[in-house]
């Protein structure tokens, strides 16, 4: 269970999250829409421990761990994923090399053994043929070259072999034509179950269609203004932001919230 | 080597060439010529992992029962009177001819691959007064004849290792130099090479330093012949107050020649690393195509590089560029490693194991690939 509680933070003094509160009970994964600059990525990054923002209240727990005292490597070994929104190339960094080491390192963690080379790739190919993902994928370097497409189905494969908890999927959907987000949807799907769950960051209810959520919350302004079942999203699609007295912030605060 | 000898023998600050590494702390050393080892034998576990024939010096002198000999046909009568013209910018080459004692002279008949050939040099200073140790190597390549030839060097204690390398490789010859410096971090190394190309050869040099208290490794390579091509790469690995030099000058004296000179330096902690390139082109050298890139990952803020390019050009149609890159590791790449769940430590030998890889997979024989491979893990183990 991923529990923030009043959770504000700054980035150079200025204030991004205003007094987050939410649970996402294990086995459930929830949403978050918001317009742009309303603070979905500067959460994942603060969740994810990414340096640049000033934590200035609250607390996240993962399953109990206070998650905001350990370092980024410490928060994956507690079990928390984050597909980033714009995952960044590794020239030099083999994509295969990369995915065993993190693997190893998180099996490590858990107190298992380091998987060989051998036991490693049985378990990348069966990870990268249910993503439709070419075997050749393992041999490139790490997002060096891939398509918007390619990095995002790169993201959901390391969460894949990884195996969190918790993810976090920010703007996983972007970029994606829909055969591609049905694969990664698909990918989501195959890990919800009692051991996981996730929280989802979208734009877009077309996500939602294939990723159905326990819940759905509107971030705006830092804060969580509305919360609801899965018909929150398509009444958001319908009518907009401002039809729910959620107006969009200005350009500037949206150039503020990324570092 | 007495006191008034090394004043004037050693190259001072105030030769430009000489500008960025002061030798001093080498003069205040005094050392003295490095005693034989008799029990050779007993080094054999200092051997690096070389397969294949291997000549070993020991103190600088031939170690018979650590050799492993060439075909006697590719071993040649050693000359080291040097030529003063070609020694007179390399003021430590000088000091070599004054002081060598023993080295390998190898010759490849024509049209003939010689496969691969190591040349190792262990220094053993332990319990002792400083020495030195100046071998003098000569390596020539008869037409159209190919070599691969490992040089590595290491050793324990307080020494001094100034080796001089003579390369002639004539028409059509190839030669893949892959040249280890992992000396005691005690010591000091200054190497330097000269490499004569005549028309079409080609010289594949890749050097590693990642040893020694003070390196330079100093190459002079001449293109005397039209199409020949010369590419000297070099990766250095420099911590806590090490100073490593990579200086290297390539004459094009023909036309339609190509070099390459591209350094990756990794500097750590207080040390300093310094590349010089120069590119000399003469008149006649025209469709000259030179190109010269030093590129830094400093990690720590008192780690220093000093790069100083050098491009004469004497022909009108020629091609020449150089370019320098200073960075530290990219934040979010290690962020995105970290959030993957690899610490901190691991995360960032990743990345500088990234930023070499490229130099690295360059060379193309797999023992010596694998034992540059080795030297930069060994040196990562050293460093936590």
């Amino acid at each position: 269970m991923l529990e923030i509680r009043d959770l504000s933070a700054s980035i150079d003094g200025k204030p991004i999250l205003n007094g987050i509160d939410l649970v996402v009970p294990t086995g459930e994964v929830h949403a978050i829409m918001g317009p742009n600059g309303s603070g979905k990525s500067t959460l994942s990054y603060i969740l994810a421990g990414r340096e640049g923002y000033a934590v200035t209240g609250g607390e996240v727990r993962l399953d109990g761990v206070d998650l905001l005292t350990l370092a980024p490597e410490e928060r994956a070994a507690a079990g928390l994923f984050l597909a980033f929104q714009y995952p960044v190339e590794l020239p030099g960094v083999g994509n295969a090399n990369f995915l065993r080491t993190a693997l190893n390192a998180t099996r490590r963690a858990r107190g298992e053994s380091d998987l060989d080379a051998v036991q490693f790739l049985k378990l990348a190919r069966a990870a990268l043929r249910d993503l439709a993902m070419a075997d050749d994928m393992l041999k490139r370097n790490v997002n060096v070259g891939f398509s918007g497409g390619e990095k995002k189905r790169n993201e959901v494969l390391q969460m894949a072999i990884l195996k969190p908890k918790f993810a976090i999927l920010d703007e996983t959907d972007s970029g994606l034509d829909i055969d591609a987000l049905k694969i990664v949807a698909g990918g989501v799907n195959a890990l919800r179950g009692p051991g996981f769950s996730a929280l989802v960051i979208t734009h877009y209810q077309r996500l939602l269609d294939h990723i159905v959520p326990d819940r759905v919350h509107v971030l705006a302004g830092g804060r969580i203004l509305r919360s609801g079942g899965p018909e929150l999203a398509r009444a958001l699609e319908e009518s907009g932001y401002a039809a729910l007295g959620l107006e969009a912030v200005s350009e500037d605060t949206a150039a503020m919230a990324a570092p | 080597m007495s006191a008034a000898f090394a004043e004037t023998g050693l190259p001072s600050r105030k030769l430009e060439a000489w500008k960025y590494t002061d030798l001093r702390p080498l003069a205040a050393l005094a050392p003295a010529p490095a005693p034989e080892i008799v029990d050779t034998a007993a080094l054999a576990a200092d051997l690096p992992p070389l397969p294949g024939p291997r000549l070993v010096f020991v103190n600088g002198r031939r170690a018979a029962s650590l050799s492993v000999p060439p075909p006697a046909d590719m071993v040649a009568d050693l000359a080291t009177e040097g030529d003063p013209a070609r020694f007179a910018p390399a003021p430590l080459a000088a000091l070599n001819t004054q002081f060598a004692q023993d080295g390998a002279a190898i010759h490849v008949p024509a049209g003939h691959d010689a496969g691969t050939l190591a040349l190792v040099h262990l220094t053993i200073a332990e319990d002792a007064a400083p020495v030195f140790v100046h071998p003098r190597h000569r390596i020539a390549l008869a037409q159209g004849a190919t070599l691969t030839l490992i040089e590595y060097a290491g050793g324990r204690g307080v020494y001094w290792q100034n080796p001089v390398v003579e390369i002639v490789l004539a028409p059509g010859a190839t030669l893949r130099h892959v040249r280890i410096q992992a000396e005691d971090r005690e010591s000091f190394h200054t190497a330097t090479i000269f490499v004569d190309l005549l028309a079409g050869a080609r010289y594949d040099a890749f050097t590693l330093g990642l040893g020694a208290r003070l390196a330079r490794s100093e190459t002079h390579a001449r293109l005397g012949g039209a199409g020949a091509i010369a590419h000297l790469a070099a990766v250095q690995l420099l911590r806590g107050t090490q100073h490593g030099d990579i200086t290297s000058v390539v004459a094009h004296d023909a036309p339609g020649c190509a070099s390459r000179q591209t350094v990756k330096n990794v500097v750590d902690g207080h040390a300093r690393a310094v590349f010089q390139g120069r590119i000399e082109v003469a008149r006649a050298a025209q469709k000259t195509d030179g190109y010269q890139m030093s590129q830094a990952l400093l990690l720590s803020p008192d780690a220093e590089i000093d790069c100083k390019p050098e491009l004469e050009i004497f022909a009108d149609d020629v091609k020449c560029s150089h370019g320098a890159t200073i960075g530290a590791l990219d934040p979010e790449q290690l962020f995105y490693l970290r959030a993957r769940g690899i610490p901190e430590a691991a995360a960032r030998a990743m990345l500088v194991r990234a930023f070499l890889a490229e130099a690295i997979e360059a060379v193309s024989d797999d023992a010596a690939r694998t034992l540059l491979v080795r030297a930069i893990d060994a040196w990562w183990e050293g460093a936590r």
